[in-house]
């Protein structure tokens, strides 16, 4: 793609910038996760553009091998937060963050 | 204007609007779906930036299992409405201009030390980024990683069932 870095590195950096709005501004402890994966996609996003960039030098193939492991642990990470949301559903009957204000279960 | 760009244009304008809809949108399910769309343009991105194998990942993986879990957690819950903003009146306004400010900070490097960022544009062979090369990469300098990743999703997977499971959590 015949597109400067610099244009996709500013895409990813406002995506970025639009995860942390969605962490700041939304009450639903559903869409704060939806904003950290908006988040970890713009750092993939990044990282496939600084791969294409050293491109083709053999090393540069490992930014897209890192976008896999980041991926992987996305998931990972979604599973357990996921079941985190569904337990606190279960007991506060709400997924509204700012209910969530006690260590007590 | 070159072709390319223009289609880049396009893809980073879906993506910005997906994702700003989704931080808007009043019901979770709407969100949910504006990611999924901004998932797929980020893919195609992927695909025009010669990664061929991570845009497939991030489509199946990304705007297919993770998202289906989203879906099947908010229909599961039920979804609720919600007001922006928390309790504090000052919440709001104070988020949106940091996340601005973020935004100018990370317009204002780029801006100055953008020079840097270049190539990009060097030929590649059609290999590269196939499932083929990055397979060979992640099945010899990346083995040990790649191993640990499935003991992760192994725990990750315990830990789901264990924090959902009903009953004899009492102790707990």
């Amino acid at each position: 793609m015949n597109v400067p870095i610099s244009y996709i590195v500013a895409l990813s950096g406002v995506l970025f910038s639009l995860g942390v709005l969605g962490v700041l501004i939304r009450r639903n402890a559903i869409v704060i996760f939806m904003s950290i994966e908006l988040m970890l996609n713009s750092a993939n996003l990044a990282f496939i553009a600084f791969a294409r960039m050293m491109a083709p030098a053999a090393e540069s193939l490992r930014g897209q091998v890192i976008v896999f492991f980041i991926i992987a642990v996305a998931a990972a990470e979604v599973a357990v937060g996921l079941a985190l949301i569904v337990a606190i559903f279960r007991n506060k009957e709400s997924v509204n963050i700012d209910e969530v204000n006690s260590l007590q279960g | 204007m070159t072709i390319d760009l223009a289609i880049f244009i396009g893809l980073a304008a879906i993506s910005i609007l997906t994702a700003i809809s989704m931080l808007l949108s009043r019901d979770a399910i709407y969100s949910a779906l504006f990611l999924v769309l901004n998932f797929l343009a980020v893919a195609t991105l992927y695909l025009l930036l010669n990664a061929a194998f991570i845009a497939m990942v991030q489509i199946t993986v990304y705007a297919g299992a993770i998202m289906v879990l989203f879906l099947f957690v908010i229909m599961l819950l039920g979804s609720s409405q919600d007001k922006l903003g928390g309790p504090y009146r000052w919440q709001l306004p104070a988020a949106i201009l940091l996340g601005l400010g973020l935004i100018a900070e990370l317009g204002i490097t780029l801006a100055s030390r953008g020079e840097a960022l270049t190539g990009g544009s060097a030929p590649l062979s059609e290999a590269y980024g196939s499932p083929a090369s990055v397979g060979r990469l992640l099945f010899s300098e990346f083995m040990v990683p790649f191993e640990i990743t499935s003991v992760l999703l192994l725990v990750a997977m315990v830990g789901a069932v264990i924090l959902t499971r009903r009953g004899k959590r009492e102790g707990l």
